[in-house]
């Protein structure tokens, strides 16, 4: 290393290891705006696979890329700036359609190619980091100390540049560190060459910084989503576009052909929705600014629809709205005469346009003295009330279409689960009701999965009869539920069917009601919603969960899939219908989850362990299978753990991308640590790595375990604080466990560096490809089977491990020269 | 299995049998028209395995004159016949054609109604309404698709078909009351206009879901007492709970 400053190499590996953490959370929230959500598995199962891959391609080019170290790394570091930028503006152009993934095969091959595209990235960013790993031998662990720090650190950078930062120079602000690390590597470069190598960064960055159009790329929006279909309107415009880490937003306005939303209104009704503005979320998740100038009559629609039925029965009541986004259902409230009301809404931004950008359009709303609004998480913000409402409602926050393709089934929705119900009627002062006003599916999949979830948080809470507090009305595409604190009296009844008659509502549930009195207005083929509801609420509940062909059990926070309907069973029954009109039937967002994994496990199979098979085709004598399941099963285990937090902590953080970007750095630093610390105990008691494989597998499950029964008491607890207490606290919890979690490895891979050195590519190999592999499965199974399921098969897959190593003999012996 | 031998043997010999036909005596047709008598053969099958009784034959008759694949992009047409939406662009779909063939069916088109569509789109539910009815208004708010859209149209000879620019939600006052209406795509509520420009007797049917997934079609009735009730179409046979039939 006489030829390089070390310190140099040191601060590149921690900036390529900020900018590609970075990158990974970045390109999440980027393909949310252009596609959907679904893709934030598939970026880390992405990363995860630019990394095994490397590996492999480091151990294959080791003889050429070692002595020319610097010109590799600089040359890797400036690749991975430059494809950053590229394939993102690259990927953009595949034409992959994910809502017709059940129609047309070349969907599959499409998303595919973006997998592949969006791969290049982490492929040259990992290639850095092996780089230095082979090539400065001696000082692993610093180099493994600085990529574990720029790796924490670019998470919490990343987060910080979205406030302050449009995404699209967010990504520049990432292309520019890798550029700098480039640089530093690549200033110890011989002279002619160095020269020109400085020139070409210099060049690149002036581009980049300078002559590159600010919006560029620009995002090319996926034309099926909301936003793209409202733009094609005659006239309609932008009003103007804000962002930060919860969303881009886009407000826009169509003079010609206003917004008119007005979900569940009545047939019947002769009135009409004054104009409104719309406001786009990631391009979709439409929420409206209804014009207001202080005339209520304007507004008389809103005694017209499904969700005013609370109003009827509550006189002046005390409100507590969840998600007012664009005010409208704020709005709602001041027409029904509500004497307080509390409006909490996650994003700062859409308070602001209500409050002020737009405060005109909206009639000075949130100016009304009636009315508080709050910037916080809809859960957070219960658990810190004392106060009790007279209703609490959760407006309906998803998009019809959204909502119609099956798009949110994998969104974790911790608002549904049977933990939220309880939280929120224990703010539900007596005689007060919560109210849910949910999109139609028919067959019908919402409302009975709420239905469900209701009924089993009424129980919970000590109802003893939870059908008497339970009330369902329908339109034709809105269903409408009311749960009281108490059971309903007859003359409530009697207004709900009152108000149901005169809008053309249809009842279809509430204490008592008969057969004949469901279906008659707007009729479905059977009364799929009454008879739900009646078999939900009595002692054939179980029966008629496991005979719907949809999954409507209830959602609880262990499992808060609530939009996730799909039944493995049901998948032959759909396919053969598909052509038939039975397309609807289909949820597209889990499809793509389920062809991700399946991409992961072909990809990983061909660009990691293809590579080494072609060079290395003979594994040790006896024990290289036992080795290889070893590094396999802690690959899984590492990732279904990682996994599981992700989507349990989002819970506590209140957002998917606080979640990843806190779990992540997360188990990275503290996992690093562990990994450290391992080397030192391994120094210490040489020769007994057996046992310190099952003092770590030990610690981890012990560890796991007290989590699985102590963090939903620790959540509740500690829900309410802000973020700034929350993040600090949440990295607390995760510390132990990851810690523990990062000392099987470097234990194992210690053994085969001094037993089978040859093994070393096929232990990084094998364990990047289960890592791959376990990012999607362990949604998948998550989805499937809950959280604490996910977890004690990891902590299964951990004692597995042990056991391997405990039977075989390659861990028994010590290692040579001990 | 045994349904799905029986549903693609039936499907092979009503296709061997019109291809036979259209070779006889269609010699002035495209080089589509075999595509399209074995998509209309798909969808005759797919409704009697569906349970409901046939659809009206005069409704088959349109779906096998009118050519789809003049109403899809040049890069559909291969796909113009395949029994599925496509992408039309401008974020819009040409139907799934048994979706069409079961909209058309549920408004029962007689050949003296006046029919008005909201959402004109590429054209193609206008042109199959057109053989069926006395005439069609058609209103479309994307300004390209209702251009093109109109062009196509009058080339094609659906003379019976006016289009036009503008906002749907208010309907087709100057024409008013229609026989039937048909909505291409469901808003958030069915705008009150339209049911007041619903003659009594008539009938309006809307597709409800995502683009490319249609849940279930809204069919609202006005009586002759000028009562409106609605129906709620699932347009396949499922019955969502295992061992109930």
């Amino acid at each position: 290393m006489k030829t390089y400053d070390r310190r140099f190499v040191f601060f590149s590996v921690s900036l390529i290891s900020v900018a590609a953490i970075g990158y990974e959370i970045l390109l999440m929230r980027l393909l949310s705006i252009v596609q959907w959500h679904h893709f934030a598995y598939m970026i880390i199962s992405l990363a995860l696979l630019g990394y095994g891959a490397s590996g492999s391609f480091i151990a294959l080019g080791k003889r050429l890329l070692v002595p020319h170290f610097a010109l590799a790394f600089s040359v890797s570091a400036l690749l991975f700036s430059v494809t950053m930028i590229i394939c993102f503006a690259l990927g953009q152009l595949v034409p992959f359609n994910a809502l017709e993934i059940v129609w047309d095969p070349r969907q599959l091959a499409y998303l595919s190619l973006m997998y592949l595209v969006f791969f290049v990235p982490f492929f040259f960013a990992a290639s850095c980091i092996g780089l230095a790993f082979t090539c400065l031998k001696k000082h692993i662990g610093r180099i493994y100390f600085f990529d574990l720090l720029g790796a924490g650190a670019g998470a919490l950078v990343v987060v910080a540049a979205l406030f302050l930062l449009s995404p699209q120079n967010t990504l520049r602000l990432l292309a520019v560190f890798a550029l700098f690390a480039s640089a530093l590597v690549g200033r110890t470069l011989a002279s002619p060459a160095r020269n020109r190598f400085m020139l070409t960064l210099g060049s690149f960055f002036i581009g980049l910084w300078f002559f590159l159009p600010q919006n560029w790329p620009d995002f090319r929006i996926s034309q099926f989503k909301g936003q793209s279909q409202a733009l094609q309107v005659i006239d309609a415009h932008v009003l103007g576009q804000y962002s930060n880490p919860l969303g881009l937003l886009t407000v826009v306005e169509s003079p010609a052909i206003p917004f008119r939303d007005a979900p569940g209104l009545s047939l019947n009704t002769q009135s009409e929705p004054p104009a409104q503005l719309a406001i786009f979320t990631d391009g979709d998740a439409m929420s409206v600014i209804t014009r207001f100038d202080g005339n209520l009559s304007s507004l008389a629609y809103m005694d017209d629809v499904t969700a005013a039925l609370p109003y009827r029965l509550l006189d002046k009541p005390r409100v507590l709205v969840l998600g007012a986004g664009g005010g409208t259902d704020v709005l709602f409230a001041v027409y029904h005469g509500a004497r307080a009301i509390d409006a909490v809404e996650l994003n700062p931004l859409v308070t602001k346009l209500v409050a002020d950008t737009h405060a005109d359009f909206a009639g000075h709303l949130y100016d009304d003295e009636r009315i508080d609004v709050y910037t916080d998480e809809a859960r957070s913000f219960v658990a810190r009330r004392a106060a009790r409402y007279d209703l609490i409602h959760i407006a309906l926050l998803d998009s019809f279409a959204a909502s119609g393709a099956g798009v949110q089934a994998l969104s974790e929705s911790y608002l549904y689960t049977v933990e939220a119900i309880e939280e929120f009627l224990q703010h539900v002062a007596p005689g007060g009701m919560l109210a849910i006003t949910r999109w139609l599916k028919v067959p019908p999949r919402d409302s009975l999965k709420l239905f469900a979830t209701v009924t089993e948080a009424l129980q919970r809470e000590g109802a003893a009869d939870p059908a008497q507090s339970i009330v369902l009305i329908r339109s034709w595409n809105t269903s409408t539920m009311l749960v009281k604190n108490g059971n309903f009296s007859v003359r409530e009844i009697e207004i709900i069917k009152e108000f149901c008659e005169s809008n053309s509502f249809d009842t279809a549930f509430y204490p008592s009601m008969t057969a004949s009195e469901a279906n008659r207005y707007n009729v479905l083929d059977q009364p799929f919603l009454f008879d739900g509801a009646t078999a939900l609420s009595g002692p054939g509940a179980a029966d008629f969960l496991e005979r719907y062909k949809f999954k409507i059990e209830p959602a609880t926070d262990d499992k808060p899939y609530f939009f996730h309907f799909f039944k493995w069973r049901t998948l032959p029954e759909m396919l053969s219908l598909r052509k038939r009109g039975g397309a609807g039937l289909f949820e597209w967002g889990y499809l793509v989850l389920v062809a991700t994994l399946i991409q992961a496990i072909l990809a990983g199979a061909a660009l990691i362990l293809f590579p080494l098979w072609i060079v290395k085709r003979r594994w040790p004598r006896g024990t290289g299978t036992r080795m290889g399941a070893y590094f396999f099963l802690l690959g899984l285990a590492f990732l279904f753990v990682e996994m599981a937090f992700i989507q349990k902590f989002i819970l506590f953080l209140g957002h998917p991308l606080y979640s990843v970007a806190v779990v992540l750095s997360g188990f990275l630093v503290f996992a690093g640590l562990g990994s450290g610390y391992s080397q030192t105990l391994v120094r210490r008691y040489r020769g007994r790595r057996l046992y310190l494989v099952a003092y770590a597998v030990t610690g981890i499950v012990s560890v796991a375990l007290v989590y699985l029964f102590l963090l939903p008491e620790l959540f509740d607890r500690l829900i309410g604080q802000p973020d700034a207490i929350k993040i600090p606290i949440a990295l607390l919890m995760i510390a132990p466990l990851a810690f523990c979690m990062g000392m099987p490895f470097p234990i194992g891979l210690g053994q085969v560096a001094s037993k089978a050195p040859d093994f070393i590519p096929w232990a990084w190999g094998i364990n990047g490809y289960a890592s791959v592999v376990s990012a999607s499965l362990g949604t998948l199974l998550a989805i499937e089977l809950g959280f604490t399921t996910v977890i004690l098969l990891a902590l299964a897959l951990y004692v597995a491990a042990a056991v391997v190593v405990n039977t075989g003999a390659f861990f028994r012996s010590p290692p040579a020269g001990s | 299995m045994n349904l799905y031998k029986k549903i693609y043997r039936n499907k092979a010999a009503v296709f061997i049998l019109l291809a036979t036909v259209s070779i006889g005596i269609r010699a002035d047709d495209t080089p589509y028209a075999l595509d399209r008598d074995a998509m209309v053969a798909e969808i005759e099958e797919y409704a009697r395995l569906t349970g409901n009784q046939a659809f009206d034959q005069r409704v088959m008759q349109a779906m096998a004159s009118v050519q789809r694949h003049e109403f899809v992009p040049d890069v559909q047409k291969r796909f113009a016949y395949e029994n599925r939406p496509l992408p039309i662009g401008f974020g819009q779909t040409i139907s799934q054609p048994y979706i069409v063939a079961l909209m058309t069916d549920l408004i029962a088109p007689g050949s003296d109604d006046v029919v008005l569509e909201i959402g004109t789109g590429s054209g193609y539910q206008a042109a199959i309404l057109s053989p069926l009815v006395k005439s069609v208004y058609s209103m479309e708010i994307i300004e390209p698709l209702a251009e093109q859209a109109a062009a196509r149209l009058q080339t094609l000879g659906f003379d019976n078909v006016t289009t036009r620019l503008g906002d749907g939600y208010y309907g087709w006052a100057e024409h008013a009351p229609f026989d039937a209406i048909v909505v291409t795509a469901a808003a958030s509520h069915v705008p009150p206009s339209l049911v007041r420009q619903l003659r009594r007797g008539g009938r309006m049917v809307i597709p409800v879901g995502g683009r490319f997934l249609t849940q279930q079609l809204l069919l609202i009735e006005k009586t002759e007492t000028g009562e409106v009730k609605t129906r709620q179409v699932i347009p396949v046979r499922f019955v969502p709970l295992t061992g109930a039939h």
